[in-house]
């Protein structure tokens, strides 16, 4: 065989120029069809790349152990005592119920003064407890017993903290990590570090004796 | 207490139950047929539960057999309260190690270990047999702690083997009393039963299969593409 | 947009010109021989595998719990409630597997072309100590599963270094750490598998590539390119990496990819070598398996292992052989005193030997995975190698047959006819 016909290649190679000596495609007049495959290879590629890279990014996302102890809690309600606070864990929260009573319920209004957010707009809740007893049914209220300033779990001072709590204390509850205030149905007072109101969990009520955490009819399994 | 531990001597033997032996049956389970599936699922539980658990099986999978919530609460769920709990069966390791001589096993992967063919002939040929503790037996299984648990729908049997000739063994199965389901009827309960356990062995199993088709289809036009590709380069090279 | 991202480029490159530096040196202006054929796709497909094996590790061990009573269940929660979690368990499991498969053709392809032989003893070397590290990886990782194949298979192979003379029972209870394979072998298995044998693994792979870029790619022919050069400098027989061998490693890459997803999807377990059924049962330290088999990978050695009786009253001589039989390797360069690199160009002493060596490391990797009656008996009474069973007696001739290629080496290849090698590349 002639040797020099057994020169390899005939590429124009260009001289490399650290600018492009990265791309793939170093020639003066890229070939059509070679720059077609090169996109299609390249764009196959990196769907297949993507679609690799799910299973590994959906390995993080709560597992079903995650997902069950996480599952929605029953709460007895039937036997509670007015002015009652129960308190029920869900996804390793402390969430309150509070059996309220008309004194309670007619406090609510008395305070809005000294709230910083009495309409709970900035606050989360679902969209049947926006409204003045923020919650579904007014006799329960139902909240996240977290502090919204940095998360420690609030006391509840009833009438009787009056000494503590200054004369015009209504009832409510008292964060002792910065001294947050909230009142019955959650809310924050002014002057505290808490920037909002307590966050209110999804929650039904499947029976008048009966009350699920963290589901409702918007969204089951929340 | 002398029964105990003949029980107890005899769980050894277990560990040299002989693999060669009785021929067992190709199990002709469908894992697409999700009647089957629910139909071995609440034998499972009715039949299975009492000494075993599947602690890796959560009442939750279910939903993929094609039960509702509902049904898998009201129907399916004797030791757990809540749907996403585990399937854990009442009967501990420590009792069962001492009232079977060895605890009965973990159920979640059995199909994996035993395989099917081997759990469809295992559970279909149980025999009565005066010498051992529960007084049962099982050709596939020779001295297994088990008694016949679903002895009620097969019935009691017994069995004779006997050598042939050229190494050959002969098995002679003879009835001794009449169960509530046919054969026919019985070997479909062990199908379906069987049918559970694999799927319970790999839930996961069916999307597995069916990614792998997308999977290799894209991949099919990847290679075409990057075929093609390599053969644009390489016309340069001579 | 394209000047923006070239203006990026061009100050990143200013400030660390070394990168574009090391793609010259070993991807754009890495001129390897012209004409690599299908030995030559395993080295890369290795590094993928090395790849594939380390992401999905890194993801199993978010969810892996490495306590011996937490072990086995973590597992089956990675395949049931951990999303996608069966597709890591399976690409990990899958992968061991393939990475031996690719290991094993890309060292038969050193032996084809003799690509140990000068000047790329080192480069031989390197890869010899990657397989050695790459059996104490997967020996590490097979624990971690904590079936019963897991324990009795650890439990046996650590035994195994308790048979050294003088130091044996101290070396293997400093493996274990406990007198028998216990939850801290579990611990230490699992340390050595995750970082310490990856990060060992890395290097040598790094030292292995260096070393062979450094003296240039070895090819079918076995001549040196770099005899011939043309007036640019470059091997006339070359051609650059770039773009050539990466777009036909990207096709090689895919192909094998769709072989390891039609496996990993369709029959991960393999009939039982890839995942054993065995361990599906966790690890009881009170009842042995009927049949302990390593994975088989490990085969081929464990029959060598097998086939060696007691001597001395020590399985000692065993373990010994079995050592020798991998350590061997490393000798290769300096074994094989023929003139030529290739098999193309060696005589019929040499292919006979090879092809034979072939049969006997499969044979002997076969005959590892099952029980020592799986052949039977002899009827008559033939005692000759000392033993009854058929298996056992094909172990110890194909054990001696193992050893020969080697040991004979020096002698069949210095003797062998060789053909006159071409000065350029033939294809």
């Amino acid at each position: 065989m002639d040797n020099t016909k057994r020169r390899r290649y005939n590429l124009p190679l260009r001289v490399v120029n650290y600018n492009n000596s990265i791309s793939m495609n170093e020639q003066e007049k890229p070939d059509k069809t070679r720059r077609n495959l090169i996109v299609a290879t390249s764009a196959v590629g990196a769907a297949a790349g993507l679609g690799a890279a799910v299973p590994f990014v959906a390995s993080m996302w709560p597992s079903e152990r995650a997902r069950a102890a996480g599952a929605p809690v029953e709460v007895d309600i039937s036997r509670m005592a007015p002015g009652e606070l129960a308190v029920v864990e869900w996804r390793g929260k402390p969430v309150w119920v509070i059996r309220r009573t008309q004194e309670m319920l007619a406090s609510l209004k008395a305070v809005e003064a000294r709230l910083s957010d009495p309409a709970s707009k900035a606050s989360e809740q679902p969209k049947y407890a926006e409204n003045e007893y923020r919650s579904a049914k007014p006799e329960f209220m139902v909240m996240e017993g977290v502090c919204t300033h940095l998360g420690c779990s609030p006391q509840l001072k009833g009438l009787e903290a009056k000494a503590e709590m200054g004369a015009d204390w209504a009832g409510g509850f008292y964060c002792p990590c910065h001294g947050s205030k909230f009142d019955l149905a959650g809310r924050v007072f002014r002057g505290a570090p808490a920037p909002v109101n307590l966050k209110v969990p999804p929650y039904e009520f499947v029976t008048d004796g009966t009350l699920v955490i963290g589901e409702d009819k918007e969204k089951k399994g929340a | 207490m002398r029964k105990l531990l003949l029980a107890a001597l005899c769980a050894p033997l277990v560990a040299f139950a002989s693999e060669a032996g009785y021929p067992l049956d190709p199990s002709p389970h469908d894992a697409r047929d999700l009647v089957s599936l629910q139909s071995g699922a609440r034998t499972f539980v009715n039949y299975c539960l009492g000494c075993h658990s599947a602690q890796y099986m959560r009442y939750q999978g279910l939903t993929a057999i094609g039960l509702t919530e509902a049904q898998i609460r009201d129907h399916l769920m004797f030791t757990a309260d809540k749907i996403g709990e585990p399937m854990r069966g009442p009967m501990s390791v420590k009792e069962g190690k001492q009232w079977f001589g060895v605890a009965p096993p973990d159920l979640s992967v059995i199909a994996r270990s035993r395989g099917a063919d081997w759990l469809y002939t295992y559970l279909r040929t149980f025999y009565r047999d005066p010498k051992t503790t529960s007084g049962w037996n099982n050709a596939v299984f020779p001295n297994a702690a088990m008694p016949h648990a679903l002895w009620m729908l097969q019935g009691e049997r017994r069995l004779e083997v006997a050598a042939g000739g050229h190494g050959h063994v002969d098995y002679k199965w003879s009835e001794l009393s009449k169960g509530a389901q046919s054969v026919t009827e019985y070997d479909a309960t062990v199908r379906d039963l069987v049918n559970f356990l694999v799927y319970v062995g790999e839930p996961h199993a069916a999307s597995r299969k069916a990614i792998g088709v997308l999977t290799l289809f894209v991949l099919g036009v990847l290679f075409v593409l990057a075929y093609l590709l390599k053969k644009e380069y390489w016309k340069d090279v001579h | 947009m394209g000047a923006q991202l070239r203006a990026l480029w061009g100050w990143f490159d200013a400030r660390m010109p070394s990168v574009a530096e090391q793609w010259k040196i070993h991807a754009a202006n890495y001129y390897a021989p012209k004409n690599f054929n299908f030995w030559y796709f395993f080295g890369a497909l290795s590094m993928l595998v090395l790849g594939i094996q380390i992401v999905s590790g890194i993801f199993l061990t978010m969810n892996y719990k490495p306590d011996a009573s937490l072990a086995f269940g973590s597992v089956e929660y990675i395949m049931r409630d951990v999303p996608g979690g069966w597709l890591l368990r399976y690409i990990h499991s899958t992968g061991a597997s393939a990475f031996f498969v690719v290991v094993y053709l890309h060292m038969f392809r050193g032996l084809l072309y003799g690509s140990y032989k000068q000047p790329r003893e080192l480069v031989w070397i390197f890869g010899v100590l990657i397989y050695l590290t790459l059996m104490g990886e997967a020996f590490f990782g097979y624990l971690l599963p904590w079936g019963q194949m897991s324990y009795w298979g650890a439990q046996v192979i650590v035994n195994l270094f308790g048979t050294v003379p003088l130091i044996g029972p101290d070396l293997a209870l400093w493996i274990r750490g406990d007198y028998v394979v216990s939850d801290a072998t579990l611990n230490r298995f699992f340390a050595l598998h995750v970082i310490a044998f990856p990060l060992v693994l890395l290097g040598l792979v790094v030292a292995h590539i260096l070393a062979l870029h450094d003296v240039g790619s070895n090819n079918p022919d076995g001549i040196e390119i770099k005899k011939t050069k043309g007036p640019d400098g470059h091997p006339l027989d070359g051609i650059p990496f770039h773009p050539y061998y990466t777009v036909k490693d990207l096709m090689g890459a895919v192909l094998f990819l769709a072989i390891f997803c039609f496996i990993m999807f369709f029959v991960p377990e393999v009939g039982g070598y890839f995942l054993e059924y065995n361990n599906f049962i966790p690890a009881d330290p009170l009842k042995t398996p009927p049949h302990i088999a390593p994975v088989w990978y490990f085969t081929p050695y464990y029959s060598i292992l097998r086939a060696v009786p007691p001597l001395f009253h020590s399985q000692f001589p065993g373990v010994l052989a079995m050592g020798v039989a991998t350590m061997i390797l490393f000798f290769l360069p300096w074994l094989d005193r023929s003139p030529v690199k290739s098999i193309r160009y060696r005589g019929s002493l040499y292919k006979s030997a090879l092809a034979l060596f072939v049969v006997v490391f499969l044979v002997l990797g076969y005959l590892g995975t099952e029980p020592t009656t799986v052949w039977g008996q002899f009827g008559f009474d033939a005692f000759f190698l000392d033993t009854k069973d058929v298996a056992t007696w094909v172990a110890r001739v194909c054990t001696v047959l193992y050893f020969a290629f080697f040991f004979l080496m020096p002698w069949y290849t210095a003797r062998d006819k060789v053909l006159p090698v071409p000065e350029r590349v033939t294809s």
